[in-house]
């Protein structure tokens, strides 16, 4: 979770103002250590600025050590924004606090409001916010500035070769998704997004993001309604199962392009998932049998008995062998179906949670189907 | 009284063949899993040969010792977090609350005190005394101030300022922006419908097709993304359920498909939680994931489910519990996502939250509780939606519903 904050202790660490006037006076002696490391409260240019010092009261508490360098830089900032100044020399600052914590929202707004007030360039800006995000792809507010640089120069061009460098380097970024999904969306550019995807998942068939991202692309282009659509990617699903069977994106994605239509009223796939199950069985596979049985009593097909016996046999088997890490949700599951399902009069059938130890008295009980 | 120690699901002989199987097709993310999968084991087996009897213990003393000094001063290394200082805050009062570790009251005045400084002239709450007001900090002191309970720190909430603050940032189409000319996700209508329940500032409009927002959030993978079309994810999952169930609303969602994603999300080897299918194990997973199964809990026993159990929530409790205390403990005090990562007060509060959800079911009348390891690691319990204990919550509520909810300045905004 990312939070208006997240944990955020990963960046390295500034140089702090110590170090660098320690290199300012070995590496040029002769140059006084005020025009190198520039104090903003030492230079000429501040000096019409009175700074405002943070007011955190006389016993602050979660009290920041900050540098020296920190320190100044925001003591102007604030008294810049007590004043609403909007200048240059504003716009330079904005930047120097931004490098110094990125995630300081106040500070991007005011940059935001000095581009347009000073009419900055804003290709200009987007080639800051490209180094910026590049060097910390894993912020709010820089992917939020570049999208609102984007929309005032009304110009994605640029966009989706970025995002995918960014993608390039890690193929999860969930800001670096967003960003994209906004951009296809709002300027129509689906054209080559799902060749994009199938190269993605080329590299990495478990990338669950470019799962996702496919599901993205055809819902707001073709579809799933058409049945040569739909059956494509369900082919596309078990040729990739064939290939790396437990891999869970797949198994995911296949049922969540089914599960709207229903997974039993897709032919012959519960044939091709039980001939699967010989050969490329996992715990994913043992559950989307369990997702095609229960559709199958949903819709009253089939001997009811049957397969609810199927079902809730499987159930026990994940519960108590196959994926025990979820034995408590399997036994729901299976309760939940006998309860549901269960064709003579409840009450005759031991559907109680638990009596001593949870499954274990559960599946005494649960022998074939109810009892009739 | 020595009893014998219950024994570890991760000691057990088939835990090995929990691993990761990557059926011999390597790619960036199986090879990730099997490197943590490795540092996991290694910490395992190191415990085991420490401990004959194995009896995790959570590092009461040091973690105290971590949070009493950070609630006073933190390094430079946490500048990077100097706007999100009520966070900071409410990250190491909660601990300290899950803990049961009192907060003196000259430093539980002082935190009221600087909250208040970071209140924004135009309401809501800023990451710190001089910044703009985001639903975030706003979350996070409200949290920290019913922490305190005290009528001092109830009344640093300037509620008509707060409630206009809400309606500022509201969308028309049922979302809210973070802050005046921000981003737009999922956590900002958890943000809005937790303090607004809180404070009793909830009005007919405030929340109007906030639902149905959320809703939409809800994707093919059964979890909620940050916004419509996203990638399902444990963070943004429990904010929209969360402040479903703060709107009443929690049925308009798919809970079946929800529970079955959440319940997928609980990694085999580790025992711990990822936050997002084919992703690693992280330890604040422990609650945003672990969270919702007492939300879900409760809504599926609201719609009338009988066969819901009377004593477990649908995880495995005891493989969570171990995966922290063996596995996210720092021996210096505070906790931390994985192995090899460091401390920090944001895992400090949601593993140790995660913990406590993992230690205690709760269904109406009924308390049954699970403690890994010795009885002294029993955490209190925290409330589900608000994840601040819940004497806190009620004394809160009962506070401020003795309160008239202010009337409305203005009508939504919508920002830049």
């Amino acid at each position: 979770m990312r939070g208006g904050a997240r944990k955020g202790l990963k960046r390295s660490p500034r140089l702090t103002m110590k170090t660098r006037s320690v290199i300012c006076f070995t590496a040029l002696p002769s140059l006084s250590p005020s025009r190198l490391c520039s104090y903003k409260r030492d230079r000429q240019e501040w000096a019409d600025l009175e700074p405002v010092p943070q007011d955190d009261g006389p016993n602050p508490v979660v009290k920041i050590a900050y540098s020296d360098k920190f320190t100044d830089v925001y003591d102007y900032f604030r008294a810049l924004l007590k004043n609403d100044e909007k200048s240059d020399r504003a716009f330079t600052l904005t930047a120097e606090a931004i490098e110094l914590n990125a995630a300081n929202y106040t500070v991007w707004h005011y940059r935001r409001v000095l581009l347009q007030a000073l009419e900055k360039d804003l290709r200009e800006e987007m080639r800051y916010i490209t180094a910026i995000i590049e060097d910390q792809p894993k912020n709010y507010q820089v992917w939020h500035h570049r999208r609102m640089v984007v929309e005032w120069l009304n110009d994605p061009s640029e966009e989706l070769e970025f995002i995918a460098e960014i993608l390039s380097q890690d193929a999860k970024n969930y800001h670096a998704w967003q960003h994209r999904q906004w951009v296809l969306k709002e300027y129509k550019l689906w054209d080559s997004e799902l060749e994009y995807v199938e190269q993605l998942l080329e590299e990495d068939v478990r990338n669950n993001s470019a799962w996702n991202q496919r599901h993205y692309v055809i819902s707001h282009t073709t579809g799933y309604s058409d049945p040569a659509i739909l059956n494509r990617e369900v082919q596309y699903s078990l040729k990739q199962i064939k290939k790396a069977p437990h891999n869970e994106s797949v198994w995911n994605y296949l049922k969540g392009i089914l599960q709207d239509r229903g997974l039993s009223s897709h032919p012959g796939l519960l044939e091709q998932i039980l001939e699967l199950k010989e050969t490329h069985c996992s715990p994913y596979l043992l559950g989307f049998l369990v997702d095609i049985y229960e559709d199958s009593l949903e819709n009253t097909l089939g001997d009811q008995e049957e397969v609810l016996s199927k079902a809730l046999e499987l159930c026990e088997l994940l519960a108590q062998e196959k994926d025990t890490i979820r034995r408590e949700y399997w036994s729901y599951v299976g309760r939940s179906l006998q309860t549901k399902y269960c064709s003579s009069d409840p009450s005759t059938t031991s559907s109680a949670p638990e009596t001593d130890r949870g499954s274990a008295s559960v599946s005494v009980h649960q022998e074939t189907t109810c009892n009739s | 009284m020595e009893r014998v120690p219950a024994p570890l699901r991760c000691f057990s002989e088939w835990h090995s063949s929990e691993k990761f199987t990557d059926d011999g097709v390597e790619t960036v993310t199986s090879v990730e899993q099997r490197k943590v999968e490795r540092s996991i084991q290694e910490v395992i087996s190191v415990y085991k040969q420490i401990h004959s009897l194995p009896q995790p213990t959570l590092l009461r003393d040091q973690h105290y010792q971590y949070l009493k000094k950070g609630l006073r001063h933190l390094s430079d290394a946490y500048a990077c977090l100097d706007a999100s200082r009520p966070w900071l805050c409410y990250w190491i009062l909660h601990s300290l609350e899950l803990l049961e570790e009192h907060v003196p009251t000259s430093i539980a005045s002082d935190v009221c005190k600087f909250l208040a400084r970071c209140q924004s002239p135009t309401g809501g709450f800023a990451g710190g005394p001089g910044q703009a007001a985001h639903l975030a900090p706003t979350y996070a002191a409200v949290n920290a101030l019913c922490i305190i309970g005290t009528q001092e720190a109830y009344n640093v909430i300037d509620r008509e300022k707060l409630l206009s603050f809400l309606f500022s940032v509201k969308q028309p189409d049922g979302s809210f922006v973070m802050h005046i000319g921000g981003e737009v996700d999922v956590r900002s209508t958890y943000c809005a419908a937790s303090v607004a329940s809180l404070t009793n500032i909830m009005t007919p409009t405030l929340f109007q097709d906030t639902p149905t927002w959320i809703v939409s959030c809800q994707n093919w993978e059964g979890g909620l993304g940050g916004v419509p079309g996203l990638e399902a994810h444990g963070g943004y999952t429990f904010c929209g359920t969360a402040a479903m169930v703060i709107l009443g609303k929690e049925h308009m969602l798919d809970l079946k498909t929800l529970l079955r994603w959440v319940a997928s999300r609980q990694m085999r080897f580790e025992g711990g939680f990822q936050g997002r299918c084919n992703k690693l194990v992280d330890g604040c997973y422990s609650f945003w994931q672990a969270g919702l199964l007492p939300l879900l809990h409760r809504a599926l026993f609201k719609e009338g489910d009988s066969t819901l159990s009377l004593q477990k929530w649908m995880f495995e409790q005891q493989a969570l519990q171990e995966y922290i205390l063996l596995c996210c403990q720092n021996t210096a005090g505070g906790l931390l996502d994985k192995p090899g990562k460091s401390r920090d007060f944001y895992h400090t509060c949601y593993c140790l939250s995660g913990l406590s959800v993992a230690q205690h079911f709760g269904n109406m009348d009924l308390h049954h509780e699970l403690i890994v390891g010795r009885e002294e690691n029993r955490l209190a319990p925290s409330h589900p939606v608000y994840n601040i204990c819940p004497e806190k919550v009620a004394q809160a509520i009962q506070h401020f519903h003795q309160l008239s909810v202010p009337v409305p300045a203005q009508k939504e905004g919508s920002s830049a």
